[in-house]
């Protein structure tokens, strides 16, 4: 069995970020970068499933040779392999990140195509299912359980839907995208460090993909940071406390 | 000569030669310069801290049984053990500055970083460094990953800081197969869970005591370990005595040579040291977190604590404390790898002592380094505690437990005292014995300064020149106050505890102060750019005030009332004050501090 996943480099969420002078994106200067959560929750998923399957997982990147970092950090979880797309992060939507990986995906042909359920950074939430739709498989978002059958034929997959779970089934290759709880994403070993440092990472170009169309569907017109916190006011009773929830907050 | 390590060419430096370098000359290690690869283990070691530690905190203080071992073996599951330990048995054979950045991510919980310090450090490098093959090949695999666990047995009731004096007897047997050890040995760290100790003991013969180390398994008849002491730091750690009452142990068990001993001890204690000084360092940072966190969500008079200027104060002078101590602990840790690279190269092979000749090259540093991380702690975490006011008195805060925790890194490792003694005493003795060019400077600088002129400075690059010029006067106020002493007390200068007291603390100043302007000059223009040159004015600023006035008081003791005078005139032609505005600077590193929610660096 072999399974793809889509492992994307964002910017560190607990660090504090400033938005560059002109408001266009973020001052990246002084930032540290790590693997998106939800992706390290996929990649997760897919040693799990691959230890018990007998299968081999390949990261699929995109952006230039210094996302190689986080690259080899998911390497050093587990994943033999890895393939970064040579593209320069800033010109990338999720149509466009999603028609990279519907490419790479027909170049390996995996049986499971993980991908997290949205990227913390532009919080788009589309990549995964804009894949199904382009390779016309099917697709299982905001998975919190997986479960593969004996043959690696079907997924059933435990998904979080608003008020309560929903279980399907789906026939294999298909797209599933990673909610957090679906698993706790393992510790890297020392050693297997030292060892990532020495796994393939193959570099594919566009024109590799035969990508000629990179117009962009959004553009980011601009950022604003969010307003200072308001400081608080005391109240004097429950009742008071209420009546501002109720009226002020509308949060009852 | 130079070495290449991780793509970094670094300058292979002697030890003791910063006091004759001008500040910056060479390229040190930094933390700037950790690769991909140790960043990634640094992370790793976090982690483990946060998710794995700290939540138990309270049952790894009450000493729950077992649970220190179960971390312990879930670290080794990890390769935390296994950094020390040669690739031939199954380690990692790491640097020692991949060494250090683990174990700085640990000593937030001083409790676990205490036993695997003391299980990977003392415990297992004697093995490593003086084991044979076969002793090697019986315990370290097991040791790299967990399975056993190490603790290193010296101290005895009688003999602690005098260590050499250790009491424990070894006797051979009639029929020469095994020594049989009696003796008390205490507060040994691990004991209550550990399976292989080195055990110190003398070898009674015609030649007087042979100080001799043994490998000593916990099931040995004979051998009981004593009960738990209660501490007032690192509560969570085992620290118990050693009984031995004619306990076996094999011939093939004993480590190195027989008589030298001490060879080992000291050697062990000087990487321990090492990593010790940064450990604290690392817990400095975290005693920073506490106490930046504390002060933005306190409010007193209507406004945060973290606006009220004492307090900003205090932020900005534990910066500095920290950037320095990081500036000298991964110099000390990198000239210690390049060292040993550089020895290596001439000499390839896995049985010679290079790594001892490395260490060994680097004592003053290493002294310092251990002193100087150890205090900057204790006023880290003291100054974290006040800010938390009433809270921080409180067990429920954490910064409670982290001042209780500081405590114990001035004590053990050899005592600070034991240190500043040691190390001022190294720089004399390597002067006399011409290894450092010692003699000549003291010409040099009483030449000069009798003339009433500077000696010549010359910056490296034009960045700092200010604080380089301060420090190139240190130094030699130093040297020109240590030289009138030793003129005074020629060989008997070792009796004078006081001015070897003042020699070390002026060399631990100017060795930070140089350390800190070397790692902001290399930096260059970076996003921390300002915030380290802020630390290092800061650093330079409060080590010029310390070493002018140690200096006086040397010259006070050692000079006799007529020249004296003549004494002082001679060092007020290196005294100047630049005007700095100390409290300007503070103030703009606790911007920082503040704004990144603690250190801001890597
Ligand atoms: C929690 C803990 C864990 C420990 N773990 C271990 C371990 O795992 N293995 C081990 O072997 N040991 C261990 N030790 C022992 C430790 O190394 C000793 O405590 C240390 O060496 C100091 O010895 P001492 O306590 O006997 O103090 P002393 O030597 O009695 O010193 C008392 C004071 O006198 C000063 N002093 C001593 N000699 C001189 C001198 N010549 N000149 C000036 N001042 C002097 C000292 O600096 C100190 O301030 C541990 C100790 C503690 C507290
Ligand atoms: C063991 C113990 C016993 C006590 N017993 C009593 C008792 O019997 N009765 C009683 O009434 N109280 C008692 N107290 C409370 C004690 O008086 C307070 O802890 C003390 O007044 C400090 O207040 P705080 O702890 O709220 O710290 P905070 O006021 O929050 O101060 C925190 C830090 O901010 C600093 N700070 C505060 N305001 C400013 C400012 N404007 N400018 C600059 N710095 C500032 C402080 O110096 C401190 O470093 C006790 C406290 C303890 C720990």
């Amino acid at each position: 069995m072999k399974i793809l996943v889509a492992f994307k480099r964002v910017i560190d969420p607990d660090a504090r970020i400033k938005l560059t002078a002109d408001r266009s994106g973020v001052d990246t200067d002084s930032v540290e970068y790590k693997a998106n959560p939800f992706c390290e929750n996929a990649l997760e998923e897919a040693l799990q499933i691959a230890e018990e399957h007998d299968g081999e997982v390949v990261l699929v990147s995109a952006g230039g040779p210094d996302i190689d970092k986080t690259i080899r950090a998911g390497l050093a979880l587990g994943a033999e392999r890895a393939i970064r797309v040579e593209i320069e992060d800033t010109v990338l939507d999720s149509d466009l990140a999603a028609r990279v990986f519907a490419a790479v995906y027909k170049e390996e042909e995996p049986d499971i195509f993980f991908f997290g359920k949205q990227a913390i950074d532009s919080d788009n939430n589309q990549c995964g299912q804009l894949v199904a739709e382009y390779l016309g498989l099917p697709q299982a978002c905001f998975a919190s359980e997986v479960v593969i059958d004996d043959d690696g034929e079907v997924a059933t997959v435990t998904r979080e839907v608003d008020g309560g779970l929903e279980t399907i089934a789906l026939t294999l290759p298909a797209v599933i995208t990673a909610d957090l709880r679906l698993n706790t994403p393992r510790f890297a070993k020392l050693p297997d460090i030292m060892k990532a440092g020495r796994k393939t990472i193959d570099v594919m170009d566009l024109d590799d993909l035969d990508i000629e169309d990179t117009a962009l569907k959004i553009e980011l017109v601009s950022l604003e940071e969010p307003s200072a916190r308001q400081a608080g006011v005391k109240v004097g009773s429950i009742d008071e406390l209420v009546d501002k929830l109720k009226n002020e907050a509308r949060a009852l | 000569m130079a070495v290449t390590m991780k793509d970094v060419q670094f300058d292979v430096r002697d030890g003791g030669s910063f006091i004759f370098e001008r500040a910056g000359e060479f390229r040190i290690f930094t933390p700037e310069d950790f690769t991909d690869e140790q960043q990634q283990m640094r992370a790793v070691a976090l982690r483990f801290a946060e998710e794995e530690v700290l939540p138990r905190i309270v049952d790894i203080e009450a000493k729950k049984p077992g649970l220190m071992r179960e971390l312990l073996e879930k670290a080794g599951e990890l390769g935390l053990l296994m950094l020390d330990v040669p690739q031939k048995y199954d380690g990692l054979e790491q640097d020692k500055t991949t060494t250090m950045l683990i174990t700085e991510s640990l000593t937030r919980c001083a409790s676990f970083a205490v036993s695997l310090g003391a299980h990977v450090g003392i415990g297992s490098l004697p093995l490593v460094y003086f084991g044979t093959v076969e002793q090697k090949t019986k315990w370290l695999p097991r040791l790299a990953t967990g399975e056993l666990i190490a603790a290193y047995a010296l101290t005895e009731p009688g003999s602690g800081s005098d260590a050499l004096a250790a009491k424990t007897r070894a006797v051979l047997s009639d029929d020469g197969t095994h020594y049989v050890l009696n003796g008390t040995k205490q507060w040994i760290t691990n004991a209550g869970f550990a399976d292989l100790f080195t055990v110190f003991a003398q070898i009674p013969s015609d030649k007087g005591d042979q100080f001799t180390a043994f490998l000593v398994e916990r099931d040995s008849p004979g051998l009981t370990i004593g009960t738990e002491e209660h501490k007032h730091g690192i509560t969570g750690s085992s620290t118990c005595p050693l009984i031995l009452d004619d306990v076996k142990v094999p011939v093939d068990n004993v480590l190195g040579t027989i008589g030298k001993g001490h060879r080992i001890a000291f050697n062990i204690l000087n990487v321990g040291r090492a990593r010790l000084g940064i450990g604290s360092i690392g817990a400095a940072r975290y005693a920073l977190k506490l106490a930046t966190g504390y002060a933005a969500e306190r409010k007193q008079f209507g406004k945060s604590l973290d606006t009220f200027g004492l307090i900003r104060a205090k932020l900005g002078s534990m910066a500095a404390a920290i950037y320095a101590g990081e500036a000298l602990g991964y110099r000390t840790a990198g000239l210690i790898d390049r060292k040993y690279h550089a020895l290596e190269e001439l000499s390839p092979g896995p049985d010679d002592d290079d790594f001892q000749k490395a260490v060994e090259e680097f004592t003053i540093e290493a002294s310092i380094l251990k002193v100087h991380g150890s205090e900057a702690l204790d006023f880290v975490a003291d100054e974290a505690l006040q800010i938390h006011g009433g809270y921080g008195y409180m067990t429920e805060y954490p910064i409670e437990r982290v001042s209780r925790d500081a405590r114990i890194n001035r004590i053990f490792e050899g005592t600070n005292e034991i240190n500043r003694l040691l190390l001022a005493a190294t720089v004399l003795k390597r002067g006399m014995k011409q290894r450092i060019p010692l003699m000549q400077k003291f010409q040099a600088i009483s030449a000069s300064l009798k003339k009433g002129e500077e000696p010549t400075f010359e910056p490296v690059g034009d960045a700092l020149v200010d604080e380089q010029r301060q420090v190139h006067r240190m130094k030699h106020a130093a040297l020109f106050a240590i030289y009138q002493a030793v003129q005074r007390y020629m060989m008997k200068i070792e009796e004078q505890q006081e001015i070897l007291g003042a020699f070390a603390d002026m060399m631990i100043e100017v060795f930070a102060a140089d350390s800190a302007i070397a790692r902001t000059l290399q930096y260059g223009d970076g996003p921390l750019a300002s915030f380290y040159a802020d630390c290092t004015t800061l650093t330079v600023e409060h080590a010029r005030d310390e070493v002018f006035t140690l200096a006086k008081r040397v010259l006070a003791a050692a000079l006799p009332g007529d020249k004296l005078a003549t004494g002082l005139d001679q060092l007020a032609v290196l005294d100047h004050w630049r005007a700095v505005d100390v409290f300007g600077v503070r103030e703009r590193l606790a911007a920082t501090v503040i704004d990144a929610g603690g250190w801001p660096g890597i």
